[in-house]
């Protein structure tokens, strides 16, 4: 049984892993206003450097640390130089896209060569345990608190003394002026995104031997805590990341102390979630602050929608309609099909983040949480399931919208956070209500859809209901995008500023936008929990969120059509050209750097 | 800190469209509103000038909702409206302008006025509470007659508005904002401005960047809002057209008043000149206006 002060320490020591990654977030947001989505993948790089180096070339440790450091500055620098630096003039979706698809296709590029599996990463140091009072510290704590202040130090004189450290701050100050007095922003943002990505890549090489096991799946929950310990310190203020980061670990310490390991994550989203809230500007920012200035350009690129004549349009539904008539092959039903659920997703988060500018990041939990609607409603109140769809569309625009709402008045990169933390506590709750959601075991045997009274088993019939089902959504949402709310909501994106002055409540269009895209993609989740007929906490999961938001930039923000366009294509290339499996969510971060790099309005254009 | 407690006429019909008692913002160590008092009768057209960094963007966002001043008053025809939202303040009729121009970029000509209108939607928007907004969508997908006509109406009336800048805009019409000139975005904001029939119009710096043609145009246009009786709250570096509009000017300087009254005794305020040539602005701003 640990005791407290055991707690105590823990929390400690990972608030001071924690805080290795938000320095370097703090550091970037500070001279360039952008979360680095993809600082958590420097961290799993930096773990598996570590394994390399520790496991095959036997380094001392180090030796092993300035390894780890050094080839986590230079991905850093690849990161600045090749992703960021050619978007410095693009739409400021742009980065922020950029930093999503380069923490994905790190990430695969981990996973590809050293495969999903765990691995053991161990400490190079002697397994000895002091006693401290009535608590133990390790060797390997001592040299996690010695990382965390060396690095504190170091980072202290190089921002305090060094010419290029000036530089820093005053570029994170005003970056204009900055410009003007002749500081070279470019080498500025190099040097940050080079300390930043060497300490993260330390961070998760500690976190490796802490816990003895590296996997890739560290990325994301890195990058979640970096961000919640650097803005609960205040974006930006990198004293404020630190102190955030020891309060992150101790909440959580302390919290699984209480309730079980399970919930270990809850507790950081939840203080996420009650910072953005309460204080969006951090616990350290003074009170009020000088209103941001006017932002110049639009958060989207501007563009002008290819126009699709009327009678393509029909014919090209007319086409689909007809296709089991002919003799396809089940599996090319079966790829259409998923391009239909898919499309049913993109259409919701097309309308979220493309018509109204909400870059959601969790959008997968809206198709959980119909998909869960829908299925204990028949399953266990045997429901009809053509009523439990609905249900599960309705239980996901209302519940969705409800968890989305405290994020409403936050703009930019504070809305993808807290969209992806509200995904994650959505998983959580899923995972740890067993009475209701039956826990990790999951739900199966959920009934086969069916339609006043009649099962549709046939792959044919399936496919016209979700067929059928996506069209009658996307007519829905066109005729949305022609009414006085589709300027509303356009409005609101471009200029929420402006849209207020002129009497549009954001939280009033942004929750109908919500609760119209949550149908949508509560049906689909709904639809795909009964062709599964199994379903767990893991089925609608981040990569869903991420293969939806490519196929929106892919066929134009807000466009409806193009979101049907991009899933088909989305779905259907790679079984066109049959890339396996595993290479598919490398290519669609690809994808998407691709499109935010070249064509960001996307092949049909943004609307 | 003064008070101004015993000024409380709030005499609805006496009362001034627009009254400012003791409006006070500091950002830190900096007062960038300072005790400002201010009152437009129905009607008037008042300019304020001054330096930049004056402090006079900053009055207007305490106006409009924008910011909250730290202490002071500010009322609409009698009634407090002090730190009430812009979106509520819209609704009480309240317009502006933004000093560097914010139009909606992707929006077309006719839907960046139309949003103007937005406060004014009656049949889309039905006062009921709790379940309003769900009903707004509703109708917005249904749409019933009612709902088609209103949106036709104003249609028309958005065609109106744009017509009173001459071939300016109506042949850009169904054009996104952002493909528009710089001097047709102000002009677009102007129009969605005038879209949502303010009470009181607030335009900040409308002919920034617009040359003496256009400033011109501008200044005509400014004029005949007035004649028809609208009141107009103006900031505007042209001297030369603010002494022209205008039935008071009222100077500010670092945060304060420094001066209010008829243009030509403003002009010749020691204090006035003072200020403007004190921050090196007074000479390159005369030769422009005397151009």
């Amino acid at each position: 049984m640990s005791s407290w002060l055991d707690y105590t320490i823990n929390g400690l020591i990972v608030g001071n892993v924690y805080a290795l990654v938000a320095v370097g977030l703090a550091l970037i947001f500070g001279v360039s206003r952008l979360i680095n989505f993809a600082q958590g993948s420097i961290y799993l790089v930096g773990a598996y450097i570590g394994w390399v180096a520790v496991v095959q070339l036997h380094t001392p440790l180090p030796l092993t640390i300035i390894v780890v450091a050094l080839a986590a500055a230079l991905v850093g620098l690849i990161i600045e130089r090749f992703g960021l630096r050619p978007l410095q003039n693009s739409a400021r979706i742009a980065p922020l896209l950029a930093t999503i698809g380069i923490s994905f296709v790190l990430d695969q590029i981990v996973m590809l060569t050293f495969s999903p599996n765990p691995r053991a990463l161990p400490s190079q140091l002697p397994d000895v345990r002091f006693q401290v009072g009535n608590g133990t510290i390790g060797p390997l704590d001592l040299l996690i608190a010695g990382v965390g202040l060396t690095s504190a130090l170091l980072l202290f004189v190089f921002l305090r003394y060094s010419k290029l450290g000036w530089a820093v701050r005053a570029t994170a100050q005003d970056r204009d002026a900055a410009m003007q007095m002749g500081v070279d922003v470019n080498r500025v943002n190099q040097a940050v995104f080079g300390i930043a990505a060497a300490l993260g890549g330390v961070s998760g090489m500690l976190v490796g031997m802490y816990y003895n096991q590296i996997d890739t799946a560290m990325s994301l929950q890195a990058t979640l805590k970096g961000v919640v310990a650097e803005v609960v310190g205040g974006a930006g203020n990198v004293p404020g990341a630190v102190v955030g980061s020891l309060l992150l670990g101790l909440v959580e310490s302390y919290g699984v102390a209480v309730f079980g390991t399970s919930y270990r994550n809850l507790f950081a989203f939840l203080l996420l979630v009650l910072v953005l809230v309460l204080r969006p500007n951090g616990l350290f920012a003074s009170a009020r602050q000088a209103p941001p200035e006017p932002l110049t350009g639009t958060f989207i690129a501007p563009s002008r929608p290819v126009r699709i004549p009327r009678w393509a349009l029909l014919i090209a539904v007319g086409g689909f309609a007809i296709l089991p008539l002919f003799p396809v092959s089940f599996y090319v039903l079966q790829t259409l099909i998923n391009a239909w659920l898919l499309g049913m997703l993109a259409l919701s988060l097309t309308l979220v983040a493309g018509t109204i500018g909400q870059v959601s990041l969790g959008h997968a939990a809206l198709l959980a949480i119909g998909a869960y609607t829908s299925a204990l409603l028949s399953s266990s109140f045997s429901v009809p399931v053509g009523l439990a769809v609905i249900a599960g569309g309705l239980m996901s625009a209302a519940l969705g919208t409800t968890l989305i709402s405290p994020s409403f008045r936050l703009r930019g990169h504070y809305v993808s956070i807290a969209t992806l933390a509200i995904g994650e506590i959505v998983s959580l709750v899923i995972l740890n209500w067993e009475s209701v959601t039956r826990g990790p075991i999951g739900i199966s045997g959920i009934p086969p859809l069916s339609l006043f009274g009649y099962d549709l088993i046939s792959a044919s019939s399936v496919y016209w209901f979700s067929f059928a089902v996506m069209v009658v959504l996307a007519l829905l949402q066109g005729r949305l995008l022609n009414s006085h709310l589709g300027r509303s909501f356009r409005a609101i994106r471009d200029d929420d500023i402006a849209a207020r002055a002129y009497g549009l409540s954001l939280n009033r269009y942004k929750s109908l936008a919500f609760i119209f895209g949550g149908f949508a993609a509560g049906v689909s989740g709904a639809i795909a929990a009964h062709l599964y007929s199994y379903i767990n906490h893991e089925t609608f999961n981040t990569q869903q969120s991420i293969l939806a938001l490519t196929v929106v930039i892919l066929g134009g923000l807000g466009n409806v059509v193009g979101a049907v366009v991009g899933s088909v294509a989305l779905v259907g290339l790679p079984e066109v050209f049959r890339i396996a499996a595993e290479y598919r969510i490398l290519i669609y971060g690809i994808v998407l750097l691709l499109l935010v790099r070249f064509r960001p309005q996307g092949l049909l254009g943004t609307i | 800190m003064e008070q101004h407690a015993h000024r409380t006429e709030t005499a609805a019909s006496g009362a001034p469209m627009l009254s400012v008692r003791g409006l006070t913002r500091r950002f830190g160590g900096l007062t960038a509103v300072d005790a400002i008092d201010l009152d437009l009768a129905k009607g008037e057209l008042v300019s304020i000038i001054g330096p930049n960094g004056a402090g006079k963007t900053t009055l207007f966002n305490l106006v409009t909702g924008h910011d909250r001043p730290d202490a002071g008053e500010v009322r609409l025809e009698g009634r407090d409206i002090t730190g009430l939202s812009p979106e509520t303040l819209a609704g009480q009729g309240i317009a502006r302008t933004f000093q560097l121009g914010r139009v909606f970029g992707n929006l077309s000509v006719m839907d960046n006025v139309l949003i103007g209108a937005h406060t004014r939607l009656r049949a889309v928007k039905p006062a009921v509470p709790v379940i309003g907004p769900l009903l707004e969508l509703g109708l917005a997908l249904l749409r019933p007659a009612s709902v088609k006509a209103e949106e036709e109406r104003l249609r028309e009336e958005v065609k109106t508005i744009l017509a009173r800048f001459g071939e300016r805009l109506l042949p850009r019409i169904d054009q996104p904002a952002y493909s528009l000139s710089y001097a047709n975005r102000r002009r677009v904001e102007i129009a969605r401005a005038l879209a949502l029939k303010p009470r009181l119009l607030l335009l900040d710096e409308p002919t920034a960047g617009m040359n003496p043609t256009e400033t011109a145009e501008m200044q005509a246009l400014v004029a005949e809002l007035k004649a028809q009786g609208l009141t107009i709250l103006l900031i505007e570096h042209k001297l030369e057209m603010v002494m022209r509009l205008s039935d008071r000017v009222m100077v500010m300087d670092e945060g304060k008043k420094i001066a209010e009254g008829a243009g030509e005794d403003v002009r010749n305020d020691p204090k006035v000149i003072e200020a403007y040539l004190g921050h090196g602005l007074a000479r390159s701003e005369e030769q422009e206006t005397a151009a």
